[in-house]
């Protein structure tokens, strides 16, 4: 239990963090915020790599691999396509 | 010693991100900000590969270079205009991502205690609602299933009672976390309420959607953390959840209606009305050779674009004017309603693609009280966010969103392909007014009979 509150309060006083960055972005950014924090909550690829590779039973192993799958499409995908309407956001500067 | 050494590049990861998110303030600095992102994920990854559990990298290395392939194919051919339902697939597969997990953690626990427990829960019932209805939303975005909300009597009361069936199991679950065949019920419970959740709505509310389904993919992420007891997943999840739930409650304010109406609330359900009588002998049309004679004696001309840009793929069109106007000594500028579009910052990535630079692009607030000292608005698509009926009809459905006060300009164009009403289901009497023109037509082809008359003259 005393652990939960320690994580618990890691992810209060994160929120507190993502709200005071967030609210700096101007709307102009606002798709490629989504894509670029939708990359990060792909962050979840660390759980995946995980129970992929640790083959603890058949049925882990493959809930793992999808997980894998589904997340580093998120992750790379989302980097990528964030950069790409980056760039045409600088491109005039 | 290895714990203490992977849980400092944990926290160097996570530190990485929020500078990223940091960069994103301003769009100098934003390519390096998600560069930084990506650098922190990238560090995440390789010290996850050390870690002992993990006995084979076959398995891992084909997972990463299957998902690594079709992400950087997706995120290389979308187009700009597609972008709403590439983020609704990226936001599903991170959610599902997220639920997975969390059930093979339950799986491989040897002692799962009740926060655990607790947390798997939530995990697999934020993660499953966010891959459905981001499923779903990618449907309509793409019209694989019809736009408008689909709905049927006693939906609300069903949703409700999936809801209590799911907060049921997963307390169950709590209670007795051995039993891991929950889980699977909570998966399926809540799978059928995500879908549920997203098919009742239409359109034009995509943009809250979206961002509300970013907002779970990040939450459903965090509550993973929670299950692995990982500080990296519990920080990037909740700055991801913090962000969508900004912009959940951006998009809200720019429609003055709440989440539970956008939600429950059954807009943009096709409502009768009687045009005929609110246009019937009012409306002027004009031809493109017009548009350009008025073009040709403004000195400072606002483009509206709207969803109708998106559709027509216009925007190319729309620069080809822009420059035009712009080496002609003509001021132009773009007014941009936050919820022009299926996600927040549509249109901006649109303009964005054709090198519109992005100081021409006015929010609302920016723009409104300009209008008065322009002489040309050309409305491209866009129907709803330029209805006067916000301001005046304390009783019209969009009462009180913030609309652009386009009328205030000498002359408006609106650029249509007929007077059909748009989302909100309601006339505009902006059609109507006297210093309205109609150009019917596909706003591409008008956009580039204006140009070529331009050109001409």
């Amino acid at each position: 239990m005393e652990d939960f509150i320690l994580y618990f309060t890691v992810f209060v006083l994160s929120m507190f963090v993502g709200f005071e960055v967030i609210t700096k972005v101007p709307p102009t950014l606002h798709t490629p915020l989504m894509s670029g924090s939708n990359a990060i909550s792909g962050i979840t690829i660390v759980g995946a790599l995980i129970s992929a590779g640790s083959h603890h039973s058949t049925l882990t192993t493959i809930l793992g691999f999808t997980a894998l799958v589904f997340a580093t499409i998120n992750v790379v995908g989302g980097f990528m396509v964030t950069h790409r309407m980056l760039q045409m956001f600088r491109r005039k500067d | 010693m290895e714990k203490l050494v992977v849980n400092l590049a944990y926290i160097v990861s996570a530190s990485l991100f929020i500078f990223g998110l940091k960069g994103l303030s301003h769009p100098r600095t934003a390519v390096r900000g998600n560069m930084l992102g990506a650098l922190g994920m990238f560090i995440a990854v390789l010290i996850t590969l050390v870690d002992k559990r993990i006995v084979d990298y076959s398995t891992l290395i084909l997972g990463l270079v299957i998902g690594a392939a079709v992400g950087t194919f997706l995120a290389l051919k979308v187009q700009m205009t597609a972008m709403p339902q590439l983020v609704a697939v990226f936001n599903g597969l991170g959610g599902g991502a997220s639920a997975l997990v969390a059930g093979s953690a339950l799986y491989e626990a040897v002692n799962p205690n009740t926060v655990f427990a607790t947390a798997s829960a939530l995990s697999g019932m934020i993660g499953a609602v966010t891959f459905f209805g981001s499923g779903v939303a990618f449907a309509k975005l793409q019209g694989l299933i019809k736009e408008r909300p689909i709905r049927f009597s006693g939906e609300q009361a069903t949703k409700a009672v999936l809801l209590v069936v799911a907060l049921l199991l997963s307390y169950k679950l709590a209670l007795s976390p051995d039993k891991t065949y929950l889980f699977w019920f909570i998966l399926i419970v809540s799978s059928v309420l995500g879908v549920l959740l997203t098919i009742a709505i239409g359109g034009a509310d995509m943009p809250v959607v979206i961002a509300l389904l970013n907002s779970y993919s990040g939450l459903a992420a965090s509550a993973t953390g929670f299950v692995l007891e990982n500080n990296a997943l519990i920080i990037s999840g909740s700055l991801v959840g913090a962000s969508g739930i900004i912009l959940t409650n951006l998009m809200c304010k720019a429609m003055n209606r709440s989440l539970l109406n956008v939600l429950f609330g059954g807009f943009g359900e096709i409502v009768s009305t009687q045009e005929d009588d609110v246009y019937a002998g009012k409306v002027k049309a004009t031809s493109p050779e017009e548009v350009a004679l008025l073009l040709e004696g403004a000195r400072r001309v606002v483009i509206v674009p709207g969803y109708g840009m998106a559709v027509a793929q216009a925007q190319y069109a729309v620069r080809d004017l822009y420059n035009l106007l712009e080496n002609q000594g003509v001021q132009v500028e773009f007014g941009i309603h936050p919820v022009a579009g299926r996600m927040p910052g549509h249109m901006n990535v649109l303009l964005a693609e054709v090198d519109i630079p992005y100081d021409k692009m006015k929010e609302l607030e920016d723009i409104n009280p300009l209008f008065e000292q322009t002489d040309v608005v050309i409305v491209i698509g866009a129907n709803d966010v330029v209805n006067p009926l916000a301001n005046t009809d304390p009783k019209s459905p969009i009462a009180g969103m913030p609309v652009l006060e386009v009328w205030k300009a000498k002359t408006v164009v609106v650029i249509k392909r007929s007077l059909s009403p748009g989302f909100a289901g309601i006339p505009n009497p902006l059609f109507t007014m006297d210093n309205t023109l109609m150009l019917f037509s596909d706003a591409k082809k008008a956009l580039q009979e204006i140009v070529t008359a331009l050109k001409e003259s």
